[in-house]
């Protein structure tokens, strides 16, 4: 099929970016998004011109690096999925397809569709994770954790720190990635003794990045490509207020 | 010319380690922060020793060409991570666990580091529980675990089928914390160019700044690569797709002997290529041979769908060749078969590169819901990616590179042929032999980083702290950049028509054909040709857009191809030197009346170890395998 692709090109974060509009054939409804850019890039490198720059490694939806707007949408259109696991099949021949890097001001574009997402390190820096070395862990099943409680802790724990739902957010808020991480040592005993100074610290340093506040919309959790629920939000306010 | 000195602790199995431990050199606290050590790469070995690294005090920086340490391709692993715990109460011990090791490997490992490595695998696990990791776990709060191919015992731990994810996140956050503490530094999209040998000691690298091109001098008193394995040389594997060589090759071009580089893993089921654009072959888990059927149609080049192929035109050949193990044959074998079909012009699919793995009579038995439990992950990945729904129609499966079993050469410290440069997790060769077992990667990989390293490096050390902090402003160091921004103009300058891309993908076919799951003399040899040739035309040819100081993906991959187009020949002089079958290493040569693998331990019970030797060939050095303690025996599986 034939696509027509509006992208934004921004030589560096110095710079000033631009819409650029690129015609696409033979684009198969087999590929992925990443290799319908990776055929664009081929092409013009083969016509002399500069491809376009994006992040993108395991292409199996685990790493996070992958993640742009796709018409509008942070990994596009189809709930549940990374840019990189997203098929062509969900789009038509002959479609004008818009794509940007996130627009968040805690994610500075470094190059076309490639963002600086290194403030969300700086969250996990700051208290995300528990304070024991390699030779000091009891033997592991000593402390028994409820199934319930460990598989929750899962469900939280499998975000991909794509940062697709701070991209989503009209605030730019980092509340769905921080209430991810708070919400998977805050079910874990072995995470409770520092459960204060964690959560405490986490915030401070979210609120550092100039990630902005959280006004309910929702629109993390319907963008997640994990499917992280909103309620570990409230589980993270819950935490937060507990260790004021 | 180098030689080899493994530094195996005399004494009975058991006491090797604990031996080793008490003999060990220390450094105190108090001196710890005046050494500085480089460790490159941030995996499930990486992580772990520049964490634990940092814990004990020393200066750590840490390199990975990522955005961030957690995307690590460690990221991506699935099934689980093996540990000798014995929960099930089912007769596991540290021995057995070495033992599946051994014997999984096909006798080509050695027996002191597998030993160690099953002696550590329990500490791993209560480590990562200590830290957070939520492993899978019984109704009663325990841990639970599950079986994996080739053993009797259930051992492997695990988190859904993201085991990788969830113990790299777990290391990560270690890493994090000494990053607060300071004892670490973090620099990401760094991609290492070159390695700095000074007096004969690794001393620091050289690299690029991926973001601003800048190229960079960092020293310190001893260097450590992390850097995964080269699964991705054949362009098509279950690898994350920026997954290079280039760290372990350039250690291989400043003096690091590499050993066994054509021992590569080729697993039997991923997602097929499905067409020419395709840059990656997702797995699909080995558990599915459980109940999936493998079958390919009686009558060659059958373009039907599957389903309207009647039950008695179908070849069920895995069952047919194999009664005994029928659908669970091993790996390699299993891939070994499907490879045999499709050249045979009996693939399916549009391209002829495929298999069928049918469920269609396990839903039938045990219905759609009980299926859909076991794989219901798999299945839906597995749609995402093709659009079939395996419910109505078989999968598609082919077999993918995978793990490379081969890396740098490492003594029992797990210390290069380089005085004070280490490799630990996939890069080196140490623990798998010819073969690797499921879900013992990341047990190695973090036994290396945890609780090996730290105290290697240590003897290591020792004598270090009297040495001042290393400047960088050496004529080594002069001479290693040099060579590295020589390198880049280089590519820069070819200005031909094929994009870095377009070589791999023609070196991809080269290896798969010749070099990967059988392998023959007159392919060895042409292989070693035809490399040669694509390494000529690749000087003349290659196309790289923009400049050095930008981010720049394609002078990125063009590095990483170009070193590819060098190790490529170093694996297939290797397969053609052993004129054996062992493990995932088949050559057609070597088999018995009934086609299997037949190992020459007479004149193969060696590690094969290449020294670089500039211009001229290769030099091979042979580190015999002395089996002690285990008895050598011919594996079968009919
Ligand atoms: C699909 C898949 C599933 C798997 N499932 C399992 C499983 O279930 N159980 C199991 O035990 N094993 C599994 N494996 C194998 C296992 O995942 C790997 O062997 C292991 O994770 C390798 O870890 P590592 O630390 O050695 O390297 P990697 O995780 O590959 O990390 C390499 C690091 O080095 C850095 N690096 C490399 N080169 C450079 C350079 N030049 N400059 C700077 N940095 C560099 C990278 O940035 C990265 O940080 C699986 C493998 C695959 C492909
Ligand atoms: S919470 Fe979801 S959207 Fe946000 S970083 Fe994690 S995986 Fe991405
Ligand atoms: S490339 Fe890894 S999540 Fe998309």
């Amino acid at each position: 099929m034939k696509l027509k692709l509006k992208i934004w090109k921004q030589k560096n974060a110095a710079a000033k970016g631009r819409f650029e509009t690129y015609d696409l054939d033979g684009v198969a409804p087999e590929m992925s998004f990443v290799e319908m850019l990776a055929l664009l890039n081929q092409t013009l490198i083969q016509q002399g011109r500069e491809p376009v720059a994006f992040d993108h490694d395991c292409h199996e939806g685990i790493c996070g690096s992958c993640g742009m707007y796709i018409n509008g949408y942070p990994h596009g259109p189809v709930k549940g999925l990374t840019t990189c696991l997203l098929s062509m099949r969900h789009f038509k021949d002959g479609e004008t397809i818009v794509i940007e890097p996130w627009r968040a001001k805690p994610f500075p574009v470094v190059k076309d569709l490639i963002v600086d997402r290194s403030a969300l390190d700086k969250i996990q820096v700051a208290g995300g994770f528990i304070s024991v070395s390699a030779g000091a862990a009891p033997e592991a099943n000593a402390l028994p954790v409820r199934k319930h409680n460990s598989d929750l802790a899962f469900d939280s724990a499998v975000c991909i720190g794509c940062g697709a739902c701070v991209a989503a957010c009209k605030n730019a808020s980092a509340m769905l990635f921080v209430s991810a991480k708070i919400s998977q040592y805050a079910l874990l005993p072995q995470g409770r003794p520092e459960a204060k100074e964690r959560v405490r610290a986490m915030i401070a340093e979210m609120d550092k990045q100039g990630f902005g506040s959280c006004s309910n919309t929702g629109a993390c959790e319907s963008q997640c490509p994990k499917q992280i629920k909103l309620f570990n939000i409230a589980r993270l306010n819950r935490e937060y207020y507990k260790a004021l | 010319m180098i030689t080899l000195n493994s530094k195996i602790p005399d004494g009975p199995l058991e006491e090797k380690w604990t031996k080793y431990k008490k003999e060990a050199k220390l450094v105190n606290p108090a001196n710890k922060k005046k050494l500085d050590i480089i460790v490159v790469g941030t995996g499930i070995s990486g992580a772990p020793a520049a964490s634990s690294l940092g814990e004990l005090g020393y200066n750590v920086k840490v390199f990975c060409y990522q955005d961030t340490p957690r995307r690590a391709h460690s990221v991506a692993a699935q099934g689980g991570i093996n540990a000798a715990k014995n929960y099930k109460n089912d007769g596991d011990s540290v021995y057995r666990l070495f033992y599946d090791v051994i014997k999984g490997g096909d006798f080509r490992a050695r027996e002191a580091n597998v030993y160690r490595i099953a002696e550590v695998s329990n500490q791993i696990i209560d480590h990562f529980t200590a830290i957070g990791v939520p492993f899978a776990r019984e109704y009663g709060g325990t841990l639970t675990t599950r079986s994996f191919g080739g053993v009797q015992v259930s051992r492997t731990f695990y988190s859904s089928g993201q085991t990788g994810q969830q113990v790299l996140l777990g290391a990560y956050s270690s890493l994090n914390r000494q990053i607060k503490a300071g004892t670490v530094t973090m620099f990401p999209r760094r991609e290492m160019l070159d390695l700095v040998v000074i007096d004969g000691k690794a001393r620091g690298i050289i690299v690029r700044n991926l973001i601003t091109g800048e190229i960079e001098r960092h020293s310190a008193h001893a260097v450590v690569l992390a850097t995964g394995g080269y699964g991705t040389i054949y362009y098509l594997s279950t690898l994350a797709v920026n997954s290079n060589a280039s760290a372990a090759w350039k250690a291989y071009k400043r003096g690091a002997a590499f050993a066994n580089p054509s021992f590569v893993q080729i697993h039997p089921s991923s997602v097929p290529q499905m067409n020419e654009f395709q840059s990656k072959l997702t797995l699909m888990s080995e558990s599915l041979r459980n109940d999936g059927r493998v079958w390919v149609p009686k009558v060659r080049g059958d373009k039907r769908p599957a389903n309207e192929i009647p039950e008695e035109e179908r070849d069920y050949y895995l069952e047919r060749r194999y009664p005994a193990f029928g659908n669970l044959v091993p790996r390699d074998v299993a891939s070994r078969a499907a490879k045999e079909r499709c050249d045979a012009g009996y693939g399916v699919g549009p391209t002829g590169l495929a298999v069928n793995l049918d469920f269609r009579d396990a839903i039938k038995k045990q219905g759609k819901k009980a299926i859909e439990e076991k794989y219901g992950n798999l299945f839906e990945m597995y749609k995402d990616i093709t659009g079939i729904d395996s419910y109505e129609e078989p999968m598609r499966i082919y077999p993918a590179g995978h793990y490379t079993m081969g890396g740098l050469w490492v003594d029992y410290e797990l210390m290069t042929t380089i005085t004070g440069l280490f490799a630990i997790g996939e890069a080196n060769f140490s623990d798998h032999g010819a073969n690797r077992l499921g879900a013992s990667s990341l047990m190695q990989g973090a036994g290396d980083g945890y609780f090996i390293l730290p105290y290697t490096i240590s003897n290591y050390l020792a004598p270090e702290i009297k040495v001042p902090r290393i400047k960088t402003d050496t004529p080594e160091f002069q001479e290693a950049e040099e060579r590295a921004v020589e390198r880049i103009n280089r590519l820069l300058s070819v200005k031909g028509k094929q994009t870095a891309t377009d070589f791999h993908k023609k070196l991809g076919k080269i290896m798969w054909d010749h070099c990967g799951m059988t392998r023959n003399e007159a392919g060895l040899t042409q292989a070693l040709n035809l490399i040669r040739e694509l390494r000529e035309e690749f000087w003349k040819d290659l196309a790289v857009p923009g400049s050095a100081d930008e981010l720049n993906q394609e002078l990125e991959k063009a590095g990483r191809v170009a070193d590819f187009l060098e190790l490529a020949e170093l694996m297939v002089i290797d397969a053609l030197n052993r004129r054996e079958s062992c493990g995932a290493h088949f050559r057609e040569e070597s088999q018995t009346a009934d086609h299997e693998a037949q190992r020459n331990d007479d004149e193969f019970a060696y590690v094969a170890v290449w020294e670089y030797n500039n211009d001229q060939p290769p030099v091979l050095h042979r580190e015999e395998l002395k089996f002690e303690f285990v008895e050598l025996k011919q594996r079968s599986y009919k």
